[in-house]
């Protein structure tokens, strides 16, 4: 029996959204549900998807699930920091493939905006191992910028490359209406932009965003029967390396992406020459470079001559990101994953509009939970 | 390994209360102090009192020799809650020669520009304001 999904939604990403949570989640619920033959009713489960040190409401799971409808079908709190909407899609896969559930809504959201900026400054800083790292004052750009200086001391990656990651989410940006930023920005303004933690600076971050995504998942016969396009999940993969800093054997790539890589091309049958279009994480730029090298798109250590050679645009030799991934689109924490997922399964229905990739058969999302913590790779067919 | 407290440790300590809080009272002695199993022989930085391997509390107190080398870097321009202050700091990571990593910052008496991937370095237990203490990189 396979799973599909048969409905996605999302809202647009912004700063200071101005609605609460629950609605925030209802417009996405929508979203989804528009077009299909389906109705909250007939939902069997809801996966709500949020790093809850963003809420103010505790346990907003309960609350999410009364504002859509969904009582009484059970509901909980499914959390991987920026990867949470992927493990509720995980959850969800399992739920129906065991028979347990035939139809699952995950429904993945944060306002970030929900608590003051210096709240949020205040949980930066416990992102990472609090007894032995946090103490030095750490945070995730600093993580990201350790990856981005060993790579390019290993392999000679420039940041020049670095930054035609950022040119090429800006250029699908525009293509976006759901993007926080739609803006192209040259290669000057990338490399002139002032520093966050060396050698990453402004234009190689993603910002925080508030948003919500909605993923319907429905067993192979209900499928068929809820839509005409279902898009089959053939592979997912997860895994997660050590929290701490000093507990990593691979400064220069992600270990739980290429595990969790590993396991979803083995699931679906599949090599990375078979995928036709991805979203992959990029919080920073040097993540998208790590993850080209880590999904198999090209060697280790070629990621920075890939973006340097276009090959990541429309046309190239793997599409990636074309909806200006997270550095354009932001980054609501529990909503990304099912924002990648929508971009993907849209791809694979042919309702991509102007960043269609011509006849795309095979999509793949790579989202990251903290520093490469959690690792999930889903792959798509249609 | 008795439960002190360890909420000197760093500029800021998110948390009191560990069964390793002893290397705090170590670091004050001038030693960087970490843990090794007895059962298995590996070696842990930073230390814990818990074997994942084997799974037994049977562990060692052992001192480094701080020997180590540069792995990785970075600059940072902006900071968490509290540490502002410090700003612009340098994080580093750095292979032992125990054969263990270890997170900290370089001392400020380095500038970004002698800084190369590789080169040698102590770590050094640190004494901050307020009876804190931490431990930083030094030039070796």
């Amino acid at each position: 029996m396979k799973v599909a999904v048969v409905g996605v939604g999302q809202t647009p990403f912004s700063r200071n959204c101005g609605v609460s949570i629950r609605e925030l989640c209802f417009e996405a619920f929508k979203d989804a549900l528009e077009d299909l033959n389906l109705t909250p009713k007939e939902i069997e489960a809801s996966i709500i998807c949020s790093a809850p040190e963003y809420d103010r409401q505790r346990s907003p799971a309960g609350l999410i699930a009364e504002y859509l409808g969904l009582n009484p079908q059970p509901t909980f709190l499914a959390e991987s920091i920026c990867s949470s909407s992927s493990t509720g899609v995980k959850i969800a896969y399992s739920f129906i493939k065991s028979g347990l559930h035939d139809t699952v809504a995950v429904i993945g959201f944060q306002k970030m905006s929900e608590i003051s900026s210096a709240e949020v400054q205040e949980r930066m800083g416990r992102g990472a191992d609090i007894q032995w790292e946090s103490p030095f004052g750490t945070m995730m750009p600093a993580g990201y910028a350790m990856c981005a200086r060993a790579h390019m001391q290993k392999y000679g990656t420039t940041e020049e490359q670095l930054a035609k990651v950022k040119v090429k989410s800006g250029k699908y940006s525009l293509l976006n209406p759901k993007a926080m930023y739609r803006r192209a920005v040259t290669l000057e303004e990338c490399l002139k932009a002032r520093v966050i933690a060396s050698p990453l600076k402004m234009f190689d971050c993603c910002a925080n965003a508030d948003g919500a995504s909605c993923i319907i998942l429905a067993s192979e016969e209900k499928a068929k029967k809820i839509t005409d396009t279902p898009v089959w999940v053939e592979g997912i993969g997860a895994a997660c390396d050590t929290q701490s800093t000093t507990g990593r054997t691979n400064l220069t790539g992600l270990n739980c992406a290429i595990e969790a890589g590993k396991q979803a091309y083995q699931m679906a049958h599949t090599m990375p020459k078979d995928v036709d279009v991805a979203e992959v994480h990029d919080c920073f730029t040097i993540a998208e470079i790590m993850a080209y090298e880590n999904l198999g798109f090209c060697k280790p250590g070629e990621g920075g001559k890939l973006i340097e050679e276009s090959q990541t645009y429309i046309g190239g030799k793997i599409p990636v990101n074309i909806d200006g991934g997270l550095l354009s689109k932001g980054h609501p924490i529990g909503a990304t994953g099912g924002s990648q997922i929508r971009t993907i399964v849209l791809q694979l229905q042919e309702k991509a509009g102007k960043t269609q990739v011509s006849g795309a058969e095979v999509g793949l999302v790579h989202n990251i939970g903290g520093v490469g913590l959690y690792g999930n790779v889903t792959i798509l067919r249609r | 390994m008795t439960s002190l407290s360890f909420e000197k440790f760093g500029k800021i300590a998110y948390i009191s209360e560990t069964k390793v809080a002893d290397f705090v009272k170590h670091l004050e002695q001038g030693k960087i102090m970490t843990t090794r199993c007895r059962r298995c022989g590996q070696i842990y930085f930073p230390p814990r009192t818990d074997c994942p391997r084997d799974l037994s509390t049977d562990m060692k107190w052992e001192e480094l020799s701080g020997r180590c080398k540069l792995l990785t870097y970075t600059t940072a321009h902006f900071a968490p809650t509290g540490f502002q202050d410090d700003l612009p700091y340098i994080l580093a990571l750095a292979h032992c020669e125990e054969g263990v990593k270890a997170y900290a910052r370089l001392n400020k008496d380095i500038n970004e520009n002698e800084i190369q991937i590789g080169m040698n370095l102590r770590l050094t237990p640190l004494r901050l304001p307020n009876g804190r203490i931490t431990y930083e990189f030094k030039k070796a």
